[in-house]
């Protein structure tokens, strides 16, 4: 065989092994997601027959008809859970991210003394494990009276979030060329006004980002929320969802059924923003 | 001229600076106070008595607090290094795709936007011995007869929680390693094949020091947020059955809220914190090293 028949066979094995390599790959990562939509969808019977019956028989949206329709399988509160944590988590991603943009915007345009220390130091926050910070604010909260409260909850995750928002924002306003605002300034604006209509509008896309990322942090935030919180007043999904492992019997497809509710809202957020979150954390980071 | 005027970076940091010493910095304070007392939620009064560092001797002393805290090590070190790995190769698989590499980024960000309890309960479903997707497959294929007891062994439900943990990160990297690939200027990589590098070599010497920082942010990123894994390992196993699988957070909080002896737990935490705080000062100081190396490139 001459060299050059075998190098041709050789590129063909490689690429089969590539489009083999990353179907295995692709599958591995969609399989559990498309499980759960499909358990959903299936009757309970058919989730727990022996053996197991892999071709669905019928497909109906029971499971989520009776999650919304008042008080849901089991009787846990889903539509309430589904409140707080929109309450919650809009609320607290928009202080984040007015507390964000300032600290950002400090970080990326002025030069101040113990820049990175600061910068170090807001990260560190973020570096306690969420079961370990719940402790005292168990205690404080317990001592202020705002245990179960949508406020207690909001203030957590706005501290939660702030360092993130921070990071991105100080990474998109580098992007923005510092000259800019310097041309806007000597053409008579204000500092306040250059920012507002020069720099805002070219970094806001990305502002944007980080504010869906804090949402998503929020809305899937699991440690804090299942102490700070009791009762309807203030349970979030992510805690709701253990409602249905505390009895002994689990219901499997009510239980898928409230993972998709959850999925959607974080899934459409996170296509959208999908560019601009890597590129935020990237330049911060790297160009630094 | 009216009064001190502060500098407006002082101004633009202060609500950052407030809310962060507010919740984080003052509660850990407390925490940090109550780890030296016996305090008890069921008797506030304990809080008032000093006891030194008996809480951390008796920790220090306790055999059950070690084997959570060698497992815990060891679940990040295996999960960190795997994810590292397999985040490398889907990178560099999508990065060779000639079409749909839109579609494939699209699909590869998909565990992300999983919450880390929504990954517990989809593979504690799989994982099921009696209904679970793993053993049915087995079953159906012929592999094995029986219903293994993935969630009950310790060594398996070990390696469950390290399945899911990697599942559910892996992305991460992956999309950080890939947005390197992507910014990556071809010139180098010309040169490298010119002057006769083999392809393993010219990644080797070329695009792996190019893409170091890039692993290393998405290192750091994760390191911020490594104790999410308790809310995987809470909704797959709790710590168990009989305490099998328990890691440092899920025994903090049992400590805590179920046997509610808190300047136990506290104490706990405190260790808890701190190699939190490890992990994340060995990656940003790798980071900026990696960065230091191609400074002069950028």
């Amino acid at each position: 065989m001459d060299e050059n028949q075998t190098n041709r066979i050789k590129q063909i094995l490689l690429k089969i092994g590539h489009l083999v390599g990353l179907f295995i790959a692709m599958a591995i990562i969609c399989l559990p997601g498309l499980w759960i939509v499909l358990s959903s969808l299936r009757p309970t019977v058919e989730i727990m027959a022996k053996p197991p019956v892999w071709i669905p028989e019928s497909l109906s949206f029971d499971a989520y008809i009776a999650m919304f329709s008042g008080v849901g399988q089991g009787g846990i509160p889903v539509l309430d859970y589904f409140r707080n944590s929109i309450i919650i988590s809009v609320t607290s991603t928009v202080i984040a991210l007015a507390i964000g943009l300032a600290g950002g915007y400090a970080f990326a345009r002025y030069r101040f003394r113990g820049k990175t220390a600061i910068f170090l130091g807001f990260m560190l926050t973020r570096t306690v494990p969420g079961i370990a910070l719940s402790l005292p604010l168990f205690f404080v909260y317990a001592k202020l009276g705002i245990i179960d409260t949508h406020f207690g909850l909001i203030i957590a995750y706005v501290a939660l979030n702030v360092p993130f928002t921070v990071w991105l924002i100080d990474g998109f306003f580098r992007q923005v060329p510092r000259d800019l605002a310097e041309a806007a300034q000597i053409d008579g604006c204000t500092r306040w006004q250059a920012f507002w209509q020069v720099e805002f509008p070219l970094a806001r896309s990305g502002i944007a980002s980080a504010g869906i990322f804090a949402f998503l942090i929020s809305w899937n935030e699991f440690a804090l929320a299942s102490q700070l919180t009791r009762s309807t007043n203030s349970k979030t999904l992510p805690v709701g969802l253990l409602d249905y492992t505390a009895e002994f019997t689990i219901d499997w497809r009510g239980m898928c059924a409230l993972a998709v509710v959850m999925i959607i809202p974080a899934l459409t957020l996170t296509f959208i923003v999908q560019k601009h979150l890597v590129s935020g954390l990237t330049s911060g980071a790297v160009k630094g | 001229m009216r009064g001190w005027k502060p500098a407006p970076h002082v101004l633009l940091l202060l609500p950052a600076f407030v809310v962060l010493a507010a919740v984080v910095v003052v509660p850990l304070l407390l925490s940090l106070y109550s780890s030296f007392t016996p305090f008890r939620l069921t008797r506030p009064e304990t809080i008032y008595t000093f006891i030194g560092f008996r809480n951390y001797l008796r920790l220090f002393a306790d055999q059950e607090f070690w084997v959570a805290f060698g497992r815990t090590v060891l679940l990040l070190t295996i999960a960190l290094n795997l994810e590292m790995v397999l985040g490398l190769f889907l990178a560099l698989l999508v990065e060779k795709a000639t079409r749909g590499q839109r579609l494939l980024r699209t699909i590869m960000m998909f565990p992300m936007m999983f919450s880390p309890i929504l990954v517990g309960f989809q593979f504690k479903f799989m994982f099921n011995d009696n209904i679970g997707l793993v053993n049915n497959a087995l079953q159906s294929l012929g592999l094995t007869d029986r219903a293994i007891p993935w969630l009950i062994d310790s060594q398996l439900a070990f390696t469950s929680i390290l399945i899911a943990e990697i599942w559910s990160s892996t992305s991460v990297f992956a999309i950080f390693i890939l947005a390197g690939l992507m910014a990556m200027p071809r010139e180098p990589l010309e040169a490298a094949k010119v002057d006769g590098c083999t392809p393993l070599q010219s990644f080797r010497y070329v695009t792996w020091p190019f893409i170091m920082p890039f692993a290393y942010i998405a290192m750091t990123i994760r390191s911020l947020d490594i104790a999410r894994a308790y809310d995987i390992v809470k909704i797959m196993t709790d710590g168990g059955p009989a305490k099998r699988t328990e890691i440092l957070w899920t025994l903090i909080s049992r400590t805590a809220y179920s046997d509610a002896r808190m300047g136990l737990a506290n104490a706990m935490a405190y260790v808890a914190i701190f190699l939190s705080i490890l992990f994340t000062i060995l990656f940003f100081r790798q980071l900026a090293k990696a960065r230091q190396q191609i400074g002069a490139e950028w």
